[in-house]
């Protein structure tokens, strides 16, 4: 255990020293992007270059400055993207493209954010290295002394070195730096990161502007697949039970009308009006279980989804601690997810195994549906995982596949949930 | 007799097949796609056609269109159209050539094979028989005509299901000779020209529906 921790640790300095060179050189990237920038809107009056070159300038400050947001995340710094979304069908330069970027605020943050930027990482990413290089320095100085023989005025408290035995303290000094230059250097990088989101994290304004973008999509989706899934219920019962009940009234008005003449037939017909009875009965179950499965209902996810496991021809493990009861449409659209997770594993996948995984960490349910299969999951092909995507996003939940040619294929789903049962619990204690 | 069946579930085209041979009408032929009803219409020349409205390609309401494009086609071609729902609106189009030999039932109705088969042979005699659901739903409106009495009203709902005189006097218990002074007064009321006594009928139940 122990060990691992070592080498968290140590992994997590090296990661940060790294993410300080790469923040060096994303650095100097700003100094030519903030001249650009000057340039082309100095040059909009002139024969109208800046209408031409201002949206290219743009386009590349926001790639850097959305390097600056995923830099960011690394370090646990969430950073959202705070620009306006593009109307549809703008061309690409031309002055309704130039207004959209100047009418933009946070064009102008990004802006701002250039220079304090770059000399900030510039002077966060030297300070990064400085440390641990000057750890490496010490610890190298007395075989390099010693090797090269040349004058070295000294190392940390010794200075200067007059003696092998001093040059040997530099050994220990060193390596003291280092690890000091290792621990405090993910420190260092957190702050770069918490530097940058001062000026490119969304303003109050500009966050709800992207929530309600966000949330006109995911409404319209999510009015689609009830309406999708409306037309779906009413195909079904038409063509199905609904039939069934026509048919078996035929095939018992015809047995009442042939008893007498022809009794033989009219059995005949009533075996198959009963089994007909029976499958319309078994559709009409299969269509429920589709709208709201009765084990959802009265087990909650938990148990609807070992119950889906144990059908499922591929043999699936399920761990769980999701336990109480979670919000009624949340917990059908977590079920659901896994089923249709599942379905896909059953039909597409080719595996030996599959698990479920469903774990609640405080308002938030992470569920992961895994295969051994062959992979090659894509969500950009067929409805089935794009539906799922759209279904979750109506939660403001997200979904992510990862499939890679030769799996394993993962699933994972995150949902946010607010689970009802403390507060029932919480009310019968009372009572 | 000769018939056309169209209809896309299996179950039920061999049920409408089975009744209908079981009381001696030719099946002539059986269609299950939208797109193939007209033609096989205009080709069998059945004495009369048993429609789904549902059918594939689109499952929306192809049988109803086949059965409008086919008696344009074949002016007065005796049309029995089965649905799991009824709706007036349909039952309105079907009648809006002005002839006879239309019939809108709910598919329920087969089950009373007897009933069934009678509607089926009126049909082909040229009746109109419109389900009792569509009369009910009808009857349910807050607008009735207003120009008819209440009893009036009731044998024009009796029509349009698709009685004959006999069958509304037994059903409303009044005499034949009642039940043609109410027929006649309707068709006064409702302005219908004096002509043959089956158009006359089909164009009261048509005022019926568009009430």
């Amino acid at each position: 255990m122990r060990g691992v921790e070592t080498r968290d640790w140590l992994r997590d300095g090296l990661r940060a020293v790294a993410a300080g060179l790469l923040g060096i050189v994303l650095a100097v990237l700003n100094f030519p992007l903030f001249v650009l920038f000057l340039v082309s809107l100095v040059l909009t009056p002139v024969l109208g270059i800046g209408l031409f070159l201002l949206p290219a300038v743009t386009a590349l400050i926001r790639l850097r400055a959305n390097a600056a947001r995923r830099v960011a995340g690394w370090h646990g710094v969430a950073i959202a993207r705070p620009y306006r979304p593009t109307p549809a069908g703008l061309a690409p330069v031309g002055w309704g493209r130039y207004k959209h970027i100047i009418t933009d605020p946070a064009t102008w943050r990004d802006f701002a954010w250039l220079l304090p930027g770059a000399v900030g990482g510039l002077m966060l990413g030297v300070l990064t290295l400085a440390l641990p290089a000057y750890g490496v320095e010490g610890i190298v100085l007395l075989p390099l002394w010693m090797y090269l023989g040349g004058e070295w005025s000294g190392y940390g408290v010794n200075w200067p070195i007059d003696s092998v035995s001093e040059g040997f303290l530099s050994l220990p000094q060193g390596a003291v730096f280092l690890l000091l230059g290792l621990v405090v250097a993910p420190h260092l990088r957190r702050f770069d990161a918490l530097f940058a989101r001062v000026f490119l994290a969304p303003t109050r304004a500009a966050e709800l502007r992207l929530r309600v973008t966000q949330l006109t999509v995911t409404r319209s989706d999510a009015v689609d697949a009830q309406a999708a899934e409306l037309r779906r219920i009413e195909r079904d019962l038409h063509d199905g039970a609904q039939a069934r009940l026509v048919s078996l009234g035929m095939a018992i008005g015809l047995a009442e009308e042939l008893v007498e003449r022809d009794p033989e037939t009219a059995r005949k017909l009533l075996a198959e009006a009963r089994e007909n009875s029976s499958t319309a009965l078994v559709e009409l179950r299969h269509l429920v279980r589709g709208i709201h499965p009765p084990v959802l209902a009265e087990r909650g996810l938990d148990g609807a989804v070992r119950a889906l496991a144990l059908t499922m021809a591929v043999p699936t493990t399920v761990d769980s601690d999701v336990t109480g009861r979670l919000e009624t449409p949340v917990e059908s659209a977590a079920y659901f997810a896994v089923a249709e997770a599942l379905t896909n594993v059953q039909r597409h996948s080719g595996a030996n195994v599959a698990y479920v995984s469903m774990h609640r960490t405080g308002d938030l349910l992470r569920l992961e549906v895994g295969d051994d299969g062959h992979g090659g999951a894509d969500p950009m092909r067929g409805t089935g995982l794009a539906g799922m995507e759209r279904r979750l996003a109506a939660f403001d939940g997200t979904m992510s596949v990862s499939s890679p040619p030769a799996g394993p294929t993962i699933v994972t789903m995150e949902l946010p949930c607010a689970s009802s049962s403390p507060r029932t619990m919480l009310s019968s204690g009372t009572d | 007799m000769r018939v056309v069946i169209a209809e896309d579930h299996a179950l039920l085209r061999d049920g409408l097949t089975r009744i209908l041979e079981a009381f001696e009408f030719e099946v002539v032929a059986v269609v299950g796609r939208g797109p193939d009803v007209l033609p096989t219409l205009l080709e069998c020349k059945p004495d009369v056609a048993v429609l789904d409205v549902r059918l594939p390609p689109t499952f929306t309401d192809e049988g109803l269109q086949a059965a409008i494009a086919a008696r344009r086609q074949m002016p007065g071609l005796p049309i029995l159209v089965l649905s799991q729902h009824v709706e007036p609106l349909y039952a309105r189009e079907l009648l809006s050539d002005r002839r006879g030999g239309v019939g809108y039932l709910l598919k329920d109705r087969v089950g009373d094979v007897a009933q069934f088969v009678d509607a089926v042979r009126q049909v082909a005699g040229g009746g109109t028989m419109m389900d009792p659901e569509v009369v009910a739903r009808l009857l349910d409106r807050s607008r009735p005509l207003d120009v008819l009495t209440p009893r009036e009203r009731e044998v024009l709902g009796e029509m349009a299901a698709g009685r004959s005189n006999a069958a509304i006097a037994a059903k409303l218990f009044i005499t034949e000779k009642a039940v043609s002074k109410h027929i006649n007064n309707i068709f006064t009321k409702l302005g219908l020209p004096v002509s043959e006594d089956d158009n006359r009928r089909v164009l009261a139940v048509l005022a019926y529906l568009d009430s």
